[in-house]
C-alpha cells in the first residue's frame, strides 16, 4: 500500500496536534491510542514488506528541493523495519511507565515522529531534518521535566549532539559539491570506489564520524550520556536508550560504512580500539556508580560498545569471510533490538522503585526480596537478561557479535569479553545491594507489583525470553538485508 | 532405526524445567502440590532418563545424535541438537536419581522454611539446566545450560537471601565461575571460527570428529585449554576454587546437589565430552593441554584436602573434600583415564550425596550448628545417620572391596601408574587417599564419637523422609562397586564402548593391597590423632602455624581479595574518575575554549566595536545638542546672524573687488 | 554742496542701519515692525536715488517701483499687524523673547 511510511510519520504528529487540544487527563489515553495506530501502521508494514527481497521496498519518492538534491525520499530495508518496530514498541512502554501530562505526551509524540522518520528517509536532507527534530523534543523533555540538574544536563546533551549534527551536516555539503547528490543509495554507490579524494575525505569523514560516535555514543563521546539518562525522566530514559542512541548505530550502518569504506579500513584498529574501550571502561565505570539511573546508563554505553565492536570488526579488516561478517552484523542487529527492550526495562524498573522510595541510590534498599518477591524476580530478569544470560535476549546478539569479531579481530574481542564479566559484576552488586540482606527500615511498607504494573512487565519479560529462545522471527526481518549488506562490504 | 527417545530427549530437561515454572506460577502458596509437583516432575525424568539409558546398551559404543536448526542468520544456520551415548545416559540417570532422593530429603529439611515451594522450583530448575548441559550435541547449547546451571546455583546459595553472607557467598560464586566462563566462551567462539560448527557429533563433520579436528589443527590446545579454564571454574578446581566452600552457605540439599550430584561434575563432564580436543595430536598419551589439566588437578586435589584437615565446619570438611575429590577426577583425565575419571565422577555423586545429606541430618538435629566442635557422640542419638554417613566416609576414603569409591579409585591410580610423562602424580594421588582417609576420620571422631558436646546433646534422630533417601544413597554406594570391579568392569567398558568381559581372576590386583595400605594407614593415623581429641585440634597443638595457614584456607581469599578484587575495584574507579575528570573534563575544557573565545569576541564588541560606534553616535548627539544651541528660536537672532552675515559678505567682497 | 549719489546711499545706509538695529534690538513686535518699515524706506530710497542718478533719468521706473514698495510695505505691515494681533491673542504677549517656536 503506498503512502504507508508517510502515513507513519504523520500519525504521531497528529496524535501531538490532538494531545495539544485535549483535556490534561486525557493525554496519556490519547497518546496510547495513537501508538495503537502506529503499531497498526508498522505491522501493515511489516505485512506489505517482502523479507525474502534486497534492497529498498515500499519507496515514495516526491521532488521536494531539486535546487539543492533535497527529495522527500522514503522506504524500508530490513534495518529500517526493524527499527520501526522498536520504536512502536518502546514509545507505549515509556507512555505507560510514567504520569504524562499534555505537553510530555505532544512533544514524546513529536519525537516518534521524528524517529520514524530518521529510520525511514533515504535522503540526507530529509534524514536530517528528522534527526534534527528529535533532538529539540529531547532537549525540552528532559528540560522541563526532568530531575536534578536538568538544566546542566540538557544543556549539555543538547549543545554535544548539536555540535556532532553541525559537523556532520558540513560533511555532507562538503560531498553534495562534490557528487551532487544527497541520496544514500547513490552515494554508497559511489563510495565502493571512494568518495572523496585526498584530505576532504578525510575532513568528510572526521565530521560524520564525530556526529554519529555522539550520538551512539562512543568512548569518549560519551560523557553526555550519564548526565543527561539521569537527569531526564524515567519514559524519555526509555526512550533514549531504547531508540535514540540507535539512531547512532543506525547512522553508523547506513552513512558512514558504506561511504567511507577505505578510510575505515585505514583507522581499523584505533575504531575497533575505541569500541573496546567503551565496552571495558564503561562497565568498569558503572561497577563504581551508586546512583542506579547512571549504572543503568554506563550500562547503555557497554552494550551499544558491542554493537560499534561489531560494526568495525565488520568493515576494518582486510580479509573479511562472508560468513563471520554475517555473524557479526546479525549480531549488531539483534543486539539493537535486544538492548532497546532491555535498558528500557531496566529503566522502568529503577523508575518503580524510586517511585516507592523516592531515592534511587544503590545503598537506599536493601532485603527487598522479603518484601516485593514480584518486583525483585522480574526486575531480576530484566537484569540477567542484560548481562548476557543465555535463554534471554541479550545473550543471542552478543554471541553472534563475538562469534563473528573474534575471527575478524581477535584481539579486541578477546579483551572485550571482559565487559561480560564487569556487566555480571555491576549487576550482581546491584542485586545483592538491593534484594538480600536484612528488610531495610525504609523500604518496609512497599507496594509490591500492582496490577497495572504487571501488565507491563509480564509482556515485556515474555518478549525477552522469546526474543533470547526462538529468536528466528526477529532474523527474518532483517536477514536479507545482511546478506545484501555483507555483499556490500566485502 | 533411531529410538523414540533421541528425537524426544529433550523431554527429560523439560519436565523439570516445566515443573519448575509451574511451581512459580501456580503453587506458590501450597506447600505439598509444590513439592509433590516437584518430585513427580523429577520422578518422570528419571523415568526418561531410564528410557533413555536401554537403547544404549544395545552394542558397546553406541550413539544417536538429533541435530536440527536453531536459527539461520545471514546465509547459515545455528544447529544444535542433543546426542545420547553412554556417557549422556549413564550422567543422566545419576543425575536424576540422585536428585530424586535430594529432592525428598528436603521435604523434611525445609519443612520449616517460609519459601518452602520455591525452593523446589529452584531445584526443579536446576536439575532442569543440569540435565540440559548433559545431553547437549553442541557447545553453544551445552554453554546455555552451563549458563542456567550458574544462575540456578546463584539463586540456591543465595536462598536464604536474608543472610549477607549467603548473598555474598552466591554472588562470589556466580562471579568466580562466570571468570572461567569467559575462557570458555573464547574458546567456543575460537572453535567455531575454526571448525565451522559447534556440533560435537554430525555424521562425520562434527567439531569433534575427524574433518572437525583436522580443521582445528594446531590451535586445539589453545581451545582446548580454554575450554578447561570454563571446567576449571565449574568444578572448582585451583585456582578458581575459592566460591566452593563459601557455597555452602545455601541450604545443605542444594550443596548435595551442586557438590554432589550436578554442578561441579560439570566441568569434569565437559572436558570428557570434548576430550576428543584435548587428545589432538597426543604423543604417549601427552598433549600440552592434558599437561594443564593432570598438573592443575594434582594441585588441586593436594591443597584442598590439606585445607579439609583443618576446617571446622561439618560442611566446608565436605566442600574441600569434593574439591580435591574433582581434582582427583581431573588428573584421571588428564593421564588418559577418561573412564576411570567418569566412573569416579558416577561414584563421587552418590557417596558425596550421601556424606552431604548425613551432614544436613546431623545439623537439623542439631539445629543448626555446623561446627564439629561442638558435637560428639551423634552414633548413639542418630543411629541411622552414623550408618549411613560412616558408609560415606568408607566409599570416599576408598575402603577396598565393598565400597564404590575404593575401585573408581583405584582405576585412577592405576591410570595414573600408567602415564608415560611423570610418576609424580601417582604419588601425590596416593598421598592424598591417605589424606582424604585421614580428615575423614577426623570428621567421624569429632562428630560421633565421644561423648556429646553442646550442640549435640540435644540431637535426635531426624524423621523418616530425610533417613530413608540417606539409606538408598548408602546402598547405592555399596551396590554401585558391581559394575566398577575389574573382574567385571561393566561400567568401564560400557563408558569405554568396549564389548563387557568377566574375568574373576582380575579382581585382585596388586593395586588393591597398596591403597588397602594406604586407606588403613590413613584411618589408623587419624583415629590415633584424634582419639582423644580435645577442643583443641592436635594438629594445632604440634605445628600451629601451620594449622592456621590451612585454617586460612592457605590465604587464597585473602589474596585474590588484596589483588585481583581489589585491583579491578580499583580499576572501576578509576575509570570512573577518568569519565568525571579527564573525559568530561576535556569537554569541559572545550567548551570552556569555546567559552574564551565568546569572551574575548564580546570583549572586543564591547570595548572595540561597540565603542566606536557608540562614540561616533554620541558625538554626532554632542554636535546636534551644541548645535541646536543656536536655534535659540528667536527671529531676531536669526535676523542678527543674516545682518552679520551681509555685512561679512559686504567686507569681503569690498576686499576682492 | 550739489546732491550726489554718495550722499543719498549715505542717508539710505543710516536709515537702513538704524531700522536694523531697530528690527534686532527691540523685544516689542510692533517696534520690530516699525524697523522694518524704515529698512524699506531706505531701500525706496536707493531706487529713487539709484534711477535719478542713473543712465536713464527721463521715465520714471524708480519711482514706480518705489510706489510698488510703499503698496507692498502697506500691505506688509497689515499683515504684520494682523500676525502680531494673532500672536497677542495665542501667547497674551508681544515681546518676542517669549516666541521660541522655532528653537531646535
Amino acid at each position: 500500500m503506498a503512502g504507508l511510511i508517510t502515513a507513519l510519520i504523520l500519525l504521531p504528529i497528529a496524535g501531538a496536534l490532538f494531545v495539544g487540544v485535549a483535556r490534561q487527563n486525557y493525554a496519556r489515553g490519547i497518546a496510547l491510542g495513537f501508538n495503537v495506530l502506529t503499531a497498526i501502521a508498522a505491522f501493515a508494514l511489516w505485512r506489505d514488506f517482502d523479507t525474502a527481497a534486497t534492497g529498498l521496498q515500499l519507496v515514495e519518492r516526491h521532488a521536494w528541493i531539486p535546487a539543492i538534491g533535497a527529495e522527500y525520499l522514503v522506504g524500508i530495508d530490513g534495518l529500517s523495519l526493524l527499527l520501526v518496530f522498536l520504536t512502536s514498541l518502546i514509545f507505549p512502554f515509556a507512555f505507560l511507565a510514567q504520569r504524562a501530562g499534555r505537553g510530555f505526551c505532544a512533544l514524546m509524540l513529536l519525537m516518534q515522529a521524528a524517529l520514524y522518520g530518521t529510520f525511514t528517509a533515504q535522503n540526507f536532507v530529509l534524514w536530517f531534518l528528522f534527526y534534527e527534530m528529535s533532538l529539540i523534543p529531547a532537549f525540552l523533555l528532559i528540560k522541563i521535566w526532568g530531575g536534578e540538574n536538568r538544566d546542566r544536563a540538557a544543556t549539555k546533551f543538547f549543545v554535544y549532539t548539536f555540535l556532532g549534527s553541525v559537523a556532520m551536516l558540513l560533511s555532507f555539503l562538503g560531498i553534495y559539491f562534490a557528487r551532487g547528490t544527497f541520496d544514500f543509495a547513490a552515494l554508497a554507490n559511489f563510495g565502493k570506489t571512494g568518495l572523496l579524494t585526498g584530505n576532504m575525505a578525510w575532513l568528510a569523514f572526521a565530521g560524520i564520524f564525530l556526529g554519529l560516535a555522539v550520538k551512539v555514543p562512543l568512548f569518549p563521546f560519551h560523557t553526555w550520556l550519564p548526565d543527561a539518562y539521569e537527569s531526564a525522566p524515567v519514559g524519555v530514559s526509555m526512550v533514549l536508550t531504547g531508540v535514540l542512541s540507535k539512531m547512532g548505530v543506525y547512522g553508523f550502518v547506513r552513512l558512514l560504512l558504506p561511504l567511507f569504506p577505505r578510510e575505515i579500513q585505514i583507522l581499523g584498529p584505533w575504531l575497533l580500539g575505541l569500541a573496546v574501550c567503551s565496552i571495558v571502561f564503561s562497565s568498569l565505570a558503572a561497577w563504581a556508580q551508586t546512583d542506579l539511573k547512571r549504572m543503568v546508563a554506563y550500562l547503555s554505553i557497554n552494550h551499544l560498545g558491542y554493537c560499534m565492536l561489531g560494526l568495525f570488526a565488520v568493515t576494518a579488516p582486510i580479509a573479511r569471510p562472508l560468513a563471520e561478517m554475517q555473524a557479526a552484523l546479525s549480531g549488531v542487529f539483534m543486539q539493537i533490538v535486544s538492548h532497546g527492550i532491555t535498558a528500557a526495562a531496566l529503566f522502568y524498573y529503577v523508575g518503580l522503585l524510586e517511585q516507592r522510595r523516592g531515592l534511587r541510590g544503590i545503598n537506599d534498599f536493601g532485603g527487598l526480596m522479603q518484601r516485593t518477591p514480584l518486583l525483585c524476580g522480574w526486575m531480576s530478569v530484566a537484569m540477567f537478561s542484560s548481562l548476557g544470560l543465555p535463554a534471554l535476549n541479550g545473550f543471542i546478539g552478543e554471541f553472534l557479535i563475538f562469534k563473528g569479531s573474534f575471527p575478524l579481530a581477535p584481539w579486541p574481542t578477546a579483551v572485550a569479553t571482559l565487559g561480560l564479566l564487569f556487566t555480571a559484576i555491576v549487576f550482581l552488586r546491584a542485586m545483592q545491594a538491593l534484594f538480600s540482606g536484612p528488610l531495610a527500615e525504609s523500604c518496609s511498607a512497599f507496594p509490591d507489583l500492582k496490577r497495572s504494573e504487571k501488565l507491563i512487565v509480564v509482556p515485556v519479560t515474555l518478549l525477552m525470553f522469546a526474543l533470547g529462545i526462538a529468536p528466528q522471527f526477529v532474523f527474518n526481518i532483517f536477514n536479507a538485508t545482511v546478506i545484501q549488506m555483507t555483499r556490500l562490504f566485502a | 532405526m533411531t529410538p523414540w527417545i533421541v528425537t524426544n530427549l529433550w523431554l527429560i530437561p523439560a519436565v523439570p524445567l516445566a515443573v519448575s515454572l509451574l511451581i512459580l506460577a501456580f503453587a506458590k502458596s501450597r506447600r505439598r502440590p509444590g513439592a509433590a509437583l516437584a518430585i513427580i516432575g523429577q520422578l518422570a525424568a528419571f523415568t526418561l532418563a531410564v528410557i533413555a539409558f536401554l537403547p544404549t546398551l544395545e552394542q558397546p559404543g553406541w550413539r544417536a545424535v538429533h541435530n536440527f536448526t536453531w536459527f539461520t542468520f545471514g546465509e547459515q544456520a545455528l544447529r544444535i541438537g542433543w546426542v545420547l551415548d553412554p556417557l549422556t545416559a549413564a550422567m543422566m540417570v545419576m543425575i536424576t536419581f540422585v536428585g530424586l532422593w535430594i529432592f525428598i530429603f528436603s521435604i523434611g529439611y525445609m519443612a520449616d522454611d517460609k519459601n518452602f515451594t520455591r525452593f523446589f522450583a529452584y531445584l526443579s530448575f536446576f536439575s532442569a539446566a543440569m540435565l540440559g548441559v548433559v545431553i547437549a550435541n553442541n557447545l553453544l547449547l551445552l554453554f546455555v545450560c552451563w549458563e542456567l546451571v550458574g544462575l540456578a546455583s546463584y539463586l540456591l546459595i543465595g536462598f536464604w537471601i536474608h543472610k549477607p553472607s549467603a548473598a555474598a557467598a552466591a554472588k562470589k560464586a556466580f562471579i568466580t565461575t562466570r571468570l572461567g566462563d569467559l575462557g570458555l566462551f573464547l574458546g567456543m567462539l575460537w572453535l567455531y571460527s575454526s571448525s565451522g560448527t559447534l556440533l560435537f557429533y554430525d555424521g562425520g563433520n562434527g567439531c569433534l570428529e575427524k574433518a572437525g579436528l583436522l580443521a582445528l589443527g594446531a590451535s586445539a590446545t589453545f581451545v582446548a585449554l580454554l575450554i578447561f579454564s570454563g571446567a576449571v571454574g565449574k568444578s572448582g578446581q585451583f585456582p578458581l576454587h575459592v566460591w566452593l566452600p563459601d557455597a555452602m552457605e545455601g541450604p545443605t540439599p542444594v550443596s548435595a546437589l551442586i557438590h554432589a550430584a550436578t554442578m561441579v561434575a560439570a566441568g569434569v563432564f565437559l572436558v570428557a565430552r570434548v576430550y576428543p580436543l584435548f587428545s589432538l595430536g597426543e604423543i604417549d598419551g601427552v598433549t600440552p593441554s592434558l599437561l594443564v589439566v593432570v598438573w592443575i588437578g594434582v594441585i588441586t586435589a593436594l591443597m584442598a584436602s590439606l585445607i579439609a584437615l583443618a576446617q571446622s565446619d561439618i560442611k566446608r570438611i565436605l566442600a574441600y573434600s569434593t574439591v580435591s575429590q574433582l581434582g582427583l577426577m581431573m588428573v584421571s583425565l588428564g593421564v588418559g583415564g577418561v573412564a576411570a575419571g567418569i566412573m569416579h565422577l558416577l561414584a563421587h555423586g552418590f557417596f558425596k550425596a550421601l556424606l552431604f545429606l548425613g551432614s544436613g541430618s546431623v545439623i537439623h538435629g542439631c539445629h543448626h550448628e555446623q561446627d564439629i566442635r561442638t558435637m560428639g557422640g551423634l552414633r548413639r542419638l542418630m543411629p541411622i545417620t552414623f550408618v549411613t554417613y560412616a558408609i560415606g566416609m568408607m566409599t570416599l576414603s576408598g575402603v577396598p572391596l565393598f565400597f564404590s569409591g575404593a575401585w573408581s579409585k583405584e582405576e585412577i591410580l592405576h591410570a595414573t601408574l600408567h602415564w608415560s610423562r611423570s610418576p609424580v602424580p601417582h604419588y601425590l594421588m596416593m598421598a592424598g587417599v591417605v589424606l582424604t582417609a585421614l580428615y575423614m576420620t577426623r570428621q567421624m571422631i569429632y562428630v560421633f564419637f565421644g561423648n556429646p558436646r553442646a550442640a549435640s546433646a540435644p540431637a535426635h534422630e531426624s524423621q523418616s523422609v530425610m533417613t530413608v533417601p540417606l539409606i538408598v544413597l548408602a546402598l547405592c554406594s555399596i551396590g554401585l562397586s558391581v559394575v566398577l570391579t575389574p573382574a567385571w568392569p561393566w561400567l568401564h567398558d560400557y563408558l569405554n564402548g568396549e564389548a563387557v568381559h568377566f574375568d574373576m581372576g582380575q579382581l585382585i590386583q596388586p593395586m588393591l593391597f597398596v591403597s588397602f595400605a594406604l586407606v588403613a594407614a590413613g584411618i589408623g593415623l587419624g583415629v590415633l590423632c584424634y582419639r582423644k581429641a580435645g577442643p583443641i585440634d592436635p594438629l594445632a597443638q604440634t605445628v600451629p602455624a601451620f594449622f592456621r595457614f590451612l585454617e586460612r584456607k592457605m590465604w587464597v581469599d585473602e589474596l585474590y581479595a588484596n589483588t585481583v578484587v581489589a585491583g579491578s575495584a580499583m580499576f572501576s574507579r578509576v575509570s570512573d574518575w577518568m569519565d568525571r575528570r579527564v573525559w568530561d573534563g576535556l569537554v569541559r575544557g572545550v567548551a570552556g575554549i569555546g567559552q574564551l573565545f565568546g569572551i574575548f569576541s564580546t570583549t572586543v564588541d564591547e570595548r572595540g566595536i561597540n565603542a566606536g560606534v557608540d562614540e561616533s553616535a554620541s558625538g554626532t548627539r554632542g554636535l546636534g545638542r551644541f548645535m541646536s544651541g543656536w536655534h535659540s528660536g528667536q527671529v531676531q537672532t536669526y535676523m542678527g546672524a543674516v545682518a552679520v552675515g551681509m555685512v561679512a559678505l559686504l567686507i569681503l567682497y569690498a576686499w576682492l573687488a | 554742496m550739489s546732491p550726489t549719489l554718495s550722499l543719498f546711499l549715505i542717508i539710505s545706509a543710516a536709515l537702513f542701519s538704524i531700522g536694523l538695529l531697530a528690527a534686532l534690538s527691540r523685544r516689542h513686535a510692533i517696534f520690530i515692525l516699525i524697523g522694518i518699515e524704515l529698512m524699506l524706506a531706505a531701500a525706496n530710497l536707493n531706487f529713487i536715488a539709484f534711477w535719478r542718478f542713473g543712465p536713464q533719468p527721463q521715465s520714471p521706473t524708480g519711482v514706480m517701483v518705489a510706489i510698488f514698495s510703499i503698496a507692498i510695505a502697506a500691505a506688509e505691515a497689515a499683515v504684520g499687524l494682523a500676525l502680531v494681533i494673532a500672536v497677542y491673542r495665542h501667547y497674551r504677549t508681544t515681546s518676542v523673547d517669549k516666541l521660541d517656536q522655532l528653537k531646535g
